[in-house]
C-alpha cells in the first residue's frame, strides 16, 4: 500500500485498466490531475472544445472497441461534454468521461464554475459517480470502467471535486467488482435458443437483422457461420453496417428510412425475422403498428429491456451475441431458402437502390462510389449526420466491422471531425476519411488543430451543397418547398483548412474527382477536399416520415427528377 | 389492491423496488419514470432489513407504463437491485393518513364515532379539531376521508403504499457484500461529516 493523492490514484488506475490516451482540456478544478498527468505513460490529446473530446473519445472507442476516455473541468467544462456522452449513451458506445468539480465544501452552494454534472448526466449515462473521498477512488474508477465495458456498453461518468484529487488516501488495486445490482446475462436461455431453432427450422422466408451490438459483440464471424448454414439472407441496421461483409452473396444491404429499397422489402415480406444485437429503432422499423404484422419476431440482445419495448417478441433471447449466435447455429438445420432468396433477388434486380445516374453535374453519390474504388473498400469512414452520412452508408460498401462510425442513434451532427480524430488515434495505420457536411462540420471544425497537432494524415472530405441538405430535402417533400434556414453562406473551406496548414483541393466537375481523391491519398498529412456538389440531390430511398417500410418510394417522383 | 381485500385496481401495480441506499437513487429513479412517461401513483422509501439496502414500493399507473417495461427499465439501474412485482400476488397493501378535521363541541361525538368504525385513533386534540390516524388499503382511508368532508378536513397527509407479499416468500435481497467494498459503498457520494474540509476556491 502507498500513499498517493486522489490524482495519483485516478491515473494509477486508469493505466492499470489499460488506459493510453485521454482527450481532455484543462481548467481550474483538474490542475492537479493535470499537474500530475506527465508522470503517467498516459498520452493526454488536448482538444479545442470539450464536446470534441467527448465524441473523440467515443470515435476512438468505435474505431478500436476499446474503452475510449474524454476529461473536462467542472461547470461549463462538464457541460460541454453532455452532447457527446448524450451520442454515447444512444449508440451503446464506452466511454468514461471524468470531471473535475469544486471542492467539497463549495458543492451545492453555486460556487463559480459548479455545474450539478451528475444530476445533469443522469438520464445519457449508464451510471455515474460523485467521488467524496480520495479513498473511495479506487474502486469507482474499477467499477465505473467495469459498468462501462461489460454487457450493453455505454458511458459513465465520474466527477471528482477539486479537493478530492488533492486529498491522499492509501491505494489499494481493489481485486473485485462487487455490484449487486449489475449482473449482465451472457448466457442465452437454452430453452428459448431452442425454440429460435425451431422456429428459423420451419420457416420459410427469414430474415437476419444485424445491429450494432454483433459489431460490439465481436460476433462478425458467428453470424457468417448462423447466415451460411441455413442460408438466410441477411441485412444490417445502419449501425449495423459491417456486422456482415456487403460483398457476401447473403447481404442484402440495410433497412431503414433510407435503406435499400429490397432490404426494407425483404424486412417486410419475412416470415420470421431474427434481430440480433438491435433495438428495433423507429428510423430502422418505420411506423411500427404496420410493420410486417405476420413475421414472428426473435429478439437476441444483451439487454432485456430491449426485448419487447416497440414490438411483441415470439422468441426472447437475452444474452451475449457471441455465445447465443453458435448455439443457435448447431441447432439450425441446413437449408437453402431458393425461393425466398431468388425472390429478393428479383426486387433487388428491379429496384437496385443503389445505382448511380448518368448526370453531368457532380452527384455525391458519385463522389462516394468513387472514394469506394479508389480505396478499394479498406478505409475507415466516419460521417457527420444528415444526407452525407446516408450517402457514405449507401454507396461505399463496407467489408468489416467497425469500418463505419456515425452517430446512428441521436444523430449528432458536428461528430464527424472529432470522431474522425479519435478513430485515426485508436488505428494510426488505417486510412480514415471524415465524410463532412457543410452544415455539421462548422460544428466542431475548430478540432483540426488537434488534426495539426497529432500530425493526423486523416482526410477530409466536406460534401458543399450551401444547405443543410437533409432538412432541406424534408422541406422540398413535406413543406412545399418552404426552404427556411437552410440555406448557409459558407466560408471558403480550403482557407480555413490553410489558416491550420492543412492543404486542400476544390471539387467542382465530375472530371475531377478521381484525381483529387488520389492526390488526398498520395498526400501523407491530413488534407480536406471541398466537394462542390449539386445543391438540389436528395437521398433516396426514402420512406416518409411517420410511413410503413412498405411506403418505401425507392426513386424521386417524377417532378423531381432532373 | 390485494384480491382479498376487495377489488383490484386492474391498471395498477405495485411494484417493489430493493435499491442501493445511496445518494441520488431517489433522483434516478424518479428521472426514469418521468423520461419513459409512466406515471408515479404514490412511491414510498424506506430502510430494509437489511444494512446499506432501500426498500421503494412505486404504485405505477398500468394505462401508462407496460409493468414489464417498469420492471426492465428499473434493472437497468445499477444501483437497483432487485425489483418484484406484486400485482399478480397475494400481497398486504397498507397505507398510513392523518387527517385533521374541523370539529366543536356538538358534533365531536359523531367523529369520534366515525373514527371507531374505520378503527382510526385520534392522535391530537384540540377545541375545534383533531387529527385521525388511520392504517388500512387505499378503499378504507378514502372512506374515512368521505365521512369526515362534511365537518371539514382542514388538513390532509398521507404515506402512499407500502405492501408485502403475504407467505413465507419475500421481495428481499440476501447477498453479502465483502466488508471493504461495503464500506466503500455506504461512503460513495456522500458528504464528507464531522471533519472540517478545507476551504479552497479556484
Amino acid at each position: 500500500m502507498a500513499r498517493l493523492s486522489g490524482a495519483e490514484i485516478l491515473l494509477e488506475c486508469l493505466q492499470r485498466e489499460g488506459v493510453e490516451v485521454i482527450f481532455g482540456y484543462p481548467g481550474g478544478v483538474v490542475l492537479p490531475l493535470y499537474d500530475a498527468l506527465p508522470r503517467y505513460n498516459i498520452r493526454h490529446i488536448l482538444v479545442r472544445h470539450e464536446q470534441g473530446a467527448a465524441h473523440m473519445a467515443d470515435g476512438y472507442a468505435r474505431a478500436s472497441g476499446r474503452m475510449g476516455v474524454c476529461l473536462a473541468t467542472s461547470g461549463p467544462g462538464a457541460t460541454n461534454l453532455v452532447t457527446g456522452i448524450a451520442t454515447a449513451f444512444m449508440d451503446s458506445t464506452p466511454v468514461l468521461a471524468i470531471t473535475g468539480n469544486v471542492a467539497r465544501t463549495l458543492l451545492g452552494r453555486d460556487g463559480f464554475q459548479e455545474a450539478d454534472i451528475t444530476g445533469i448526466t443522469m438520464p445519457i449515462t449508464k451510471h455515474n459517480y460523485l467521488v467524496m473521498r480520495a479513498s473511495d477512488l479506487a474502486l469507482t474508477v474499477r467499477e465505473a470502467v467495469h459498468i462501462c465495458t461489460t454487457g450493453r456498453p455505454g458511458p459513465v461518468l465520474i466527477d471528482i471535486p477539486k479537493d478530492v484529487f488533492q486529498e491522499e488516501a492509501e491505494f489499494e488495486w481493489p481485486e473485485e467488482v462487487r455490484l449487486r445490482g449489475y449482473k449482465p446475462t451472457y448466457e442465452g436461455h437454452a430453452g428459448m435458443i431452442r425454440r429460435a431453432a425451431q422456429l428459423i427450422n420451419e420457416a420459410k422466408r427469414p430474415i437476419i437483422i444485424a445491429g450494432h451490438g454483433v459489431i460490439w459483440g465481436d460476433a462478425s464471424r458467428e453470424l457468417i457461420e448462423l447466415a451460411e448454414k441455413a442460408q438466410i439472407p441477411v441485412i444490417t441496421t445502419f449501425l449495423g453496417i459491417g456486422a456482415f461483409p456487403e460483398d457476401h452473396p447473403l447481404s442484402y444491404g440495410w433497412l431503414g428510412m433510407h435503406g435499400m429499397y429490397y432490404a426494407n422489402m425483404a424486412a417486410d415480406n419475412a416470415d420470421v425475422v431474427i434481430g440480433v444485437g438491435m433495438r428495433f429503432d423507429d428510423r430502422a422499423m418505420g411506423r411500427f403498428k404496420d410493420f410486417n404484422p405476420t413475421a414472428k419476431i426473435i429478439h437476441i440482445d444483451i439487454d432485456p429491456a430491449e426485448i419487447g419495448k416497440n414490438f411483441a417478441t415470439a422468441v426472447p433471447i437475452v444474452g451475449h451475441v457471441k455465445n447465443v449466435l453458435p448455439r443457435l447455429t448447431e441447432l439450425v438445420k441446413e437449408a437453402t431458402h431458393e425461393e425466398w432468396i431468388a425472390w429478393i433477388d428479383r426486387v433487388r434486380e428491379e429496384h437496385p437502390s443503389l445505382e448511380i445516374r448518368e448526370t453531368r453535374r457532380l452527384i455525391p453519390q458519385y463522389v462516394v462510389r468513387t472514394l469506394y474504388e479508389e480505396t478499394n473498400g479498406d478505409a475507415t469512414i466516419v460521417t457527420g449526420v444528415g444526407q452525407h452520412q446516408m450517402w457514405a452508408g449507401q454507396h461505399y460498401f463496407y467489408k468489416r466491422p467497425r469500418q463505419l462510425i456515425s452517430s446512428g442513434g441521436l444523430g449528432t451532427m458536428g461528430f464527424e471531425l472529432p470522431g474522425a480524430i479519435g478513430a485515426q488515434i485508436a488505428r494510426p495505420d488505417a486510412e480514415v476519411w471524415a465524410i463532412c457536411g457543410d452544415g455539421g462540420f462548422q460544428m466542431t471544425m475548430q478540432e483540426l488543430a488537434v488534426v495539426v497537432d497529432e500530425q493526423l494524415p486523416i482526410k477530409i472530405a466536406i460534401f458543399n451543397n450551401g444547405y443543410l441538405g437533409m432538412v432541406r430535402q424534408w422541406q422540398q417533400l413535406f413543406y412545399n418547398r418552404n426552404f427556411m434556414a437552410v440555406a448557409m453562406t459558407q466560408p471558403d473551406f480550403l482557407k480555413i483548412a490553410e489558416a491550420y496548414g492543412i492543404p486542400g483541393i476544390r471539387v467542382e466537375t465530375k472530371a475531377e474527382v478521381r484525381d483529387a481523391i488520389r492526390t488526398a491519398r498520395q498526400h501523407r498529412g491530413p488534407f480536406l477536399i471541398d466537394f462542390m456538389i449539386d445543391q438540389e440531390e436528395n437521398v433516396w430511398p426514402m420512406v416518409p416520415a411517420g410511413a410503413a417500410l412498405k411506403e418505401t418510394i425507392e426513386a424521386p417522383p417524377e417532378e423531381l427528377v432532373r | 389492491m390485494s384480491s382479498r381485500n376487495g377489488r383490484r385496481r386492474v391498471n395498477q401495480h405495485t411494484v417493489v423496488a430493493i435499491v442501493e441506499d445511496k445518494p441520488g437513487v431517489l433522483m434516478r429513479v424518479a428521472s426514469l419514470f418521468r423520461r419513459r412517461g409512466f406515471n408515479i401513483e404514490s412511491l414510498t422509501v424506506g430502510p430494509t432489513e437489511a444494512q446499506g439496502l432501500s426498500r421503494m414500493t412505486i404504485v405505477v399507473d398500468g394505462e401508462s407504463a407496460p409493468v414489464e417495461q417498469v420492471e426492465k427499465q428499473l434493472y437497468k439501474l445499477i444501483d437497483v437491485v432487485k425489483v418484484s412485482d406484486l400485482s399478480n400476488e397475494e400481497m398486504v397493501a397498507r397505507e398510513l393518513a392523518l387527517i385533521k378535521v374541523r370539529c366543536n363541541n356538538l358534533n365531536r361525538h359523531e367523529i369520534l364515532d366515525i373514527a371507531q368504525v374505520f378503527r382510526a385513533d385520534v392522535v391530537d386534540i384540540a377545541t375545534n379539531s383533531l387529527i385521525l390516524q388511520v392504517v388500512g388499503d387505499e378503499d378504507k382511508i378514502n372512506g374515512l376521508i368521505k365521512m369526515c368532508e362534511p365537518y371539514g378536513i382542514r388538513e390532509l397527509a398521507r404515506t402512499g403504499r407500502v405492501a408485502m407479499v403475504r407467505g413465507p416468500k419475500t421481495t428481499t435481497v440476501h447477498e453479502e457484500v465483502p466488508e471493504s467494498i461495503a464500506r466503500i459503498h455506504a461512503s460513495q457520494g456522500r458528504r464528507v461529516e464531522g471533519v472540517e474540509l478545507p476551504f479552497s476556491s479556484d
